[in-house]
C-alpha cells in the first residue's frame, strides 16, 4: 500500500496522492497536501473550494468537474486556475481528502 | 386496465427508438405514446463528420422525424417550457399540457459555444469553425475548399462531448484531404485537448496516439481552453498558454436541454439528467426515465449506446406500467468506428467495466478491434442504412445484444 509523506503514516492513498478513504482527512492534512502541490497557503477562497468539492462528494458520490465548479461553487473557472493551478477540479479534490474525480467519457 | 400515456421529450435517436419499441409492447387501447421535438429535423449525425471534405451532404443525412416513428404515435412540434414532476406534466410552448404516466426523456444535448469567451467573437463562422451542426458543417466545408495551408487546429473544449471519437476522426480525415489535395506540407496539424492523452481510455489512446505520430499530427494535451481570439488567431488556455491557427475546428460545450434547468429536480448543473446506471430510471421520480446524450452517466454520448439503452429502457418502462421490478440491464455497452482517412477505419466496443481493447467483434470471427481495416470502414459506412431501416424502427440486429461480448476481446488479466 502506497502512503504519502504527509504527518500521518497509516493515510492511505492512491499513486498519484488521492486519499483512498476520505474519512482520514482532516485540516492539518489538507494544507500538507497542498504544500506537496505548490499551494503555499490555503487562503478562504481556497478553503471554499476545498470544502464544496468534499460536501459534494460525500452527499452524491461524485466530485464535481471544473465546469460544475465555476457554475455553482461561486468561483469563476478563472480564478479556480488561479488558485488551484493546472487542473483545479484534480487539486481541489486531492486536497479535500477525496477520490481522483473519474473525469470524463 | 385503463389507457396509459407516454410521453417522449426528443425525437432524435433515443426518443424515436423508445417510441417505436414501446408502439410495438402495447396496443393502441393499452398506451398512447406521445412525442414532442421542436422541429422535424432528424440528423443523421455521424454523417456530420464527412460533410467539411464533401464526402456527405446536410440533404443526404437528414430526414423528417415524423417519418421515422410508426402509426399510432402522436408527434407534437414544439419547445418544452417545462416539466412539472409533482404532477406529472409537461408544459409546451404553444402552451399545451400533456400529462403522462410515464416520461421519457431523450432530448440530447445542445452547443453552448457562446459559453466560452470569444468564441462566437470575431472570425467565428470565417476561420473558427463547428462541424457539431448541420450550419457549422456546410460553412466549414466551403473554408476548407479555400484553405491552402498554414496552422489547422482541431480542439475540444471540455468534457463531456457527444461522440468522443469525432474530433480525432475529423483530423485523421483532414491529413488524408490535405494529402489529397497536395497541401499537407504546408499544413501543421495539431490536436487540442482537454484530456492527458488522446482518448479517454488508455489502451485506446496509446492505439490512437500511434495513429496521429505516424501520421504527423501534433498532439496538445491537458490544454483547457478558456479564450478564443479570432482577429488575432490565437486559441487560449485557462493556464496561460496560447496557440497559433489560421483555421481553428473546434467542438464547443455541451450542456442538457434548455427546458431542464426550467424543471426543477430534473436535471444537475449542466442540465444533463442523473440517471440510473442500469436500470435507466432517473433520479427525479420512478416514472420518469431517460436515455442518451440526455443523461449523466459515465458512457460515451453516442448513438450505439443510445441503441442499447433503447432495449433495457423499453423494457423497464413496460414494467413500471405492470407494477414489476425494474431490470437492472444496462452495463454501459458502447461501440464505434473510427475513421482514420484512406478509406480505412478502427472499431472499438467497451462498456462501464471493460475499456476497449484489441480483438475482434463481436467473436472471435468478426470485425477487428482498434485496428484499422479496410472492413471497418465499409461497416461505417453501411451503417448509415442499418440507422434509418433497423435502428430506429426498433428492429434487432442478429448477433448484437445490448450487453457487450466478452468472446474474442483480449481482455487483460487482472
Amino acid at each position: 500500500m502506497t502512503t504519502t509523506q504527509i504527518d500521518n503514516p497509516r493515510i492511505e492513498v492512491d499513486p498519484e496522492g488521492f486519499l483512498l478513504r476520505p474519512e482520514q482527512w482532516n485540516e492539518t492534512i489538507a494544507e500538507s497536501i497542498a504544500r506537496e502541490n505548490g499551494v503555499a497557503e490555503l487562503t478562504d477562497r481556497h478553503w471554499l473550494v476545498v470544502r464544496f468539492m468534499r460536501e459534494r462528494y460525500l452527499a452524491t458520490g461524485a466530485a464535481p468537474s471544473v465546469r460544475a465548479l465555476g457554475k455553482e461553487s461561486g468561483v469563476s473557472i478563472k480564478e479556480l486556475y488561479e488558485l488551484f493551478p493546472k487542473g483545479p477540479a484534480k487539486l481541489a479534490a486531492k486536497i479535500g481528502g477525496i477520490p481522483k474525480p473519474k473525469g470524463c467519457i | 386496465m385503463t389507457r396509459k400515456r407516454i410521453v417522449i421529450l426528443g425525437g432524435g435517436t433515443g426518443g424515436t427508438m423508445a417510441a417505436n419499441r414501446l408502439r410495438r409492447r402495447f396496443d393502441p387501447d393499452e398506451a398512447e405514446i406521445h412525442v414532442v421535438d421542436r422541429d422535424d429535423r432528424h440528423v443523421y449525425q455521424p454523417g456530420l463528420l464527412f460533410v467539411p471534405f464533401g464526402l456527405a451532404r446536410v440533404d443526404e443525412i437528414v430526414r423528417p422525424r415524423r417519418r421515422q416513428l410508426r402509426r399510432d404515435i402522436a408527434f407534437h412540434e414544439a419547445e418544452v417550457q417545462s416539466v412539472a414532476i409533482e404532477r406529472d406534466e409537461v408544459e409546451l410552448d404553444d402552451g399545451t399540457i400533456l400529462p403522462y404516466d410515464v416520461l421519457v426523456v431523450a432530448t440530447g444535448v445542445r452547443l453552448l459555444p457562446e459559453e466560452t469567451e470569444g468564441l462566437t467573437g470575431p472570425g467565428w463562422n470565417e476561420r473558427v469553425f463547428t462541424f457539431y451542426s448541420p450550419e457549422g458543417a456546410e460553412l466549414l466545408e466551403r473554408a476548407l475548399a479555400w484553405f491552402d495551408g498554414g496552422r489547422l487546429v482541431v480542439n475540444l473544449v471540455d468534457m463531456p462531448i457527444k461522440c468522443p471519437v469525432a474530433p480525432l476522426e475529423f483530423v485523421f480525415l483532414a491529413d488524408w484531404h490535405l494529402r489529397e489535395r497536395g497541401i499537407r506540407k504546408r499544413t501543421e496539424l495539431t490536436y487540442v485537448t482537454p484530456l492527458d492523452a488522446a482518448f479517454t481510455k488508455p489502451v485506446a489512446s496509446q492505439h490512437l496516439a500511434g495513429l496521429l505520430a505516424e501520421k504527423e499530427i501534433e498532439l496538445v494535451t491537458e490544454f483547457n481552453a478558456g479564450e478564443v481570439d479570432g482577429s488575432a488567431r490565437t486559441l487560449g488556455s485557462y493556464d496561460g498558454r496560447t496557440l497559433e491557427f489560421d483555421l481553428l475546428v473546434t467542438v464547443p460545450l455541451h450542456g442538457g436541454a434548455p427546458y431542464v434547468e426550467r424543471s426543477p429536480g430534473l436535471g444537475d448543473a449542466l442540465g444533463f439528467v442523473p440517471t440510473d446506471t442500469h436500470t435507466l430510471r432517473t433520479a427525479a421520480k420512478d416514472n420518469v426515465f431517460a436515455l442518451g446524450d440526455a443523461t449523466d452517466l459515465p458512457i460515451s454520448k453516442a448513438g450505439s449506446v443510445t441503441h442499447f439503452e433503447a432495449e433495457i429502457l423499453t423494457e423497464n418502462v413496460v414494467r413500471h406500467l405492470a407494477g414489476k421490478e425494474l431490470q437492472a440491464g444496462y452495463d454501459g455497452h458502447a461501440n464505434c468506428f473510427i475513421e482514420t482517412g484512406f478509406h480505412k477505419a478502427l472499431l472499438i466496443d467497451f462498456n462501464y467495466e471493460t475499456e476497449p481493447l484489441p480483438g475482434h467483434f463481436p467473436t472471435a470471427f468478426g470485425l477487428p478491434l482498434l485496428r484499422e481495416s479496410r472492413l471497418n470502414h465499409l461497416g461505417k459506412l453501411a451503417f448509415q442504412w442499418a440507422y434509418w431501416h433497423a435502428l430506429l424502427p426498433g428492429r434487432e440486429i442478429p448477433g448484437i445484444g445490448p450487453t457487450m461480448p466478452r468472446s474474442g476481446k483480449q481482455l487483460l488479466t487482472a
